[in-house]
């Protein structure tokens, strides 16, 4: 189907290249090792986020200053940089069993999951951060002063009303990790954004390979962004008259 | 396992001059690419920040679909996006810097535009009907009433966003612009250093970043309605000082 006419381009669409021969497959195989390589990094990011983020409270000087320059370093230097670093760098410091463990597992799959958890978890820790700092103190004051414990309110009230005004940042960023996740096609592998490079080195059909990845991209951080939309009206705060902040993403 | 800096000060030339600063026979450089990506995101982000809060639908919702559209994409395709469709409309191929500097700009103004959007909804409705009530033109609102206020309620989320363009601009050697990043990875091929190479810029992209993040927790507290009292007192000292 030749198309000719919008401001003078000539380009010729061909939207089954999508589907033939391998290319639905590979695909299929990109977003799989995207969701992958997210879900992962995802998990790992926040443990080490709320890991930080608790350390940045203690009373003893010495881990609050350790986590605070894990948070300031990391999120302060391009992800891409991490990237290279991980991948290239850091192997060659590995003790060799360790280096051998990698090779044998794919190195740049570990190499992406280690630096965008690194990267997200400094990130994640200062959502964590600012969720805990949001609360007013009085709100422990006043659970106290109808006759609970310290711990029965943090547990019934400080940190139920914490999570809850957690989830809109932590979505926006968890959707940050999952489009950042597109990075580790620099340093090799396989991800969505990579099969879509891939089919269009294949088949020199930029427009219909960078359009499906975009579809794709979009669909997931949509769809992430209304369930997680759904979830925070779900379990909204009655008694706060708006919304503390929105579902970015 | 030994470490060789030295490596690092036989080559600080090219990664600080030509990466850096983009002074060199490739162009490119990251502080070229940041600095006016920031100055034309923002100018577009103000306008698409207006379109969104317009009452027309017509004007709305396509700056709706705009914000929505680049916040659900990678930044990396948006690239490879402008980077295939440049040559097609324009009928050459351009400069890598031209590409990655219209792709940050069309990208990050969907960012930016929201922070404005939110800076002046943050005004209080009460401020528009004061100023409308004292006779002002809309354009005399906006310049003398609303964008004050929103500007400094908007600047903490404006920095940290700069700070987030600033790292982003690394993504420009993947479409082979020579900046920090690019000219890391070209030594560090070259001479075999990665682990020293990428700590390095690493520490450089740093000092940047972090000086802007401080930058920005200085004016949140200068800037604080709290502090105008204090800061009318200093220019009154100040302009006494000049007069005598």
């Amino acid at each position: 189907m030749p198309l000719t006419g919008f401001l003078g381009i000539q380009y010729d669409f061909q939207w089954s290249v999508l589907w033939t021969g391998e290319h639905g497959q590979w695909l299929v195989q990109g977003i799989w090792t995207t969701l992958r390589l997210s879900t992962l990094g995802w998990v790992l990011a926040s443990l080490l986020g709320i890991l930080s983020g608790a350390l940045r409270t203690v009373p003893f000087k010495p881990l609050r200053v350790l986590a605070t320059a894990y948070v300031e370093f990391f999120r302060n230097v391009p992800l891409l940089v991490w990237l290279f670093f991980w991948y290239f760098g850091a192997p060659q410091v590995l003790p060799r069993p360790a280096q051998d463990w990698l090779n044998v597992h794919g190195p740049e799959f570990w190499s992406a999951v280690v630096g965008l958890s690194v990267y997200h978890g400094a990130r994640m820790s200062e959502v964590i951060r600012a969720g805990i700092q949001s609360i007013p103190k009085t709100l422990l004051e006043a659970s106290v002063a109808t006759g609970l414990s310290v711990g029965q309110a943090y547990r019934l009230i400080i940190i139920p009303v914490a999570l809850r005004l957690i989830i809109p940042p932590a979505t926006n960023e968890s959707l940050n990790l999952l489009k950042n996740s597109s990075l580790a096609l620099t340093i090799g592998v396989a991800e969505l954004t990579f099969m879509t490079r891939q089919i269009e080195t294949y088949t020199a059909k930029a427009f219909e390979a960078l359009t499906a990845g975009t579809l794709i991209y979009l669909v997931l951080c949509l769809g992430i962004a209304s369930i997680m939309g759904q979830v925070e009206r779900y379990f909204r705060i009655p008694g706060l008259i708006a919304r503390v902040g929105r579902a970015e993403h | 396992m030994s470490f060789d800096w030295g490596t690092v000060a036989n080559n600080w030339k090219f990664l600080i001059i030509q990466g850096l600063l983009g002074f060199g026979a490739f162009g490119g450089g990251t502080l070229r690419l940041a600095i006016p990506a920031i100055v034309l995101g923002f100018i577009l982000g103000v306008i698409i920040g207006l379109c969104r809060l317009a009452h027309r639908p017509w004007i709305h919702y396509p700056a709706v679909l705009y914000v929505e559209f680049f916040r659900g994409v990678p930044l990396v395709l948006v690239i490879f996006w402008f980077w295939f469709l440049i040559p097609q409309i324009t009928g050459q191929r351009l400069p890598e810097y031209t590409v990655a500097l219209t792709a940050f700009v069309v990208f990050e103004a969907a960012y930016l535009g929201e922070i404005v959007r939110a800076g002046i909804q943050s005004v209080p409705r009460g401020q528009i009907d004061a100023a409308t009530a004292g006779g002002l033109s809309y354009g005399q609102m906006m310049v003398h009433v609303i964008l004050p206020q929103a500007i400094r309620n908007m600047m903490p989320s404006l920095v940290t966003q700069f700070i987030v363009l600033f790292k982003d601009t690394s993504l420009a050697s993947i479409i082979g612009m020579m900046d920090l990043t690019k000219a890391a990875q070209t030594v560090s091929q070259r001479e075999i250093r990665p682990f020293e190479m990428y700590l390095f810029i690493a520490v450089v992209y740093w000092i940047f970043t972090y000086s802007m993040s401080r930058f920005s927790q200085w004016l949140e507290v200068r800037m604080s309605p709290e502090r105008a009292p204090t800061r009318r007192a200093a220019l009154r000292e100040a302009a006494r000082a000049a007069a005598a």
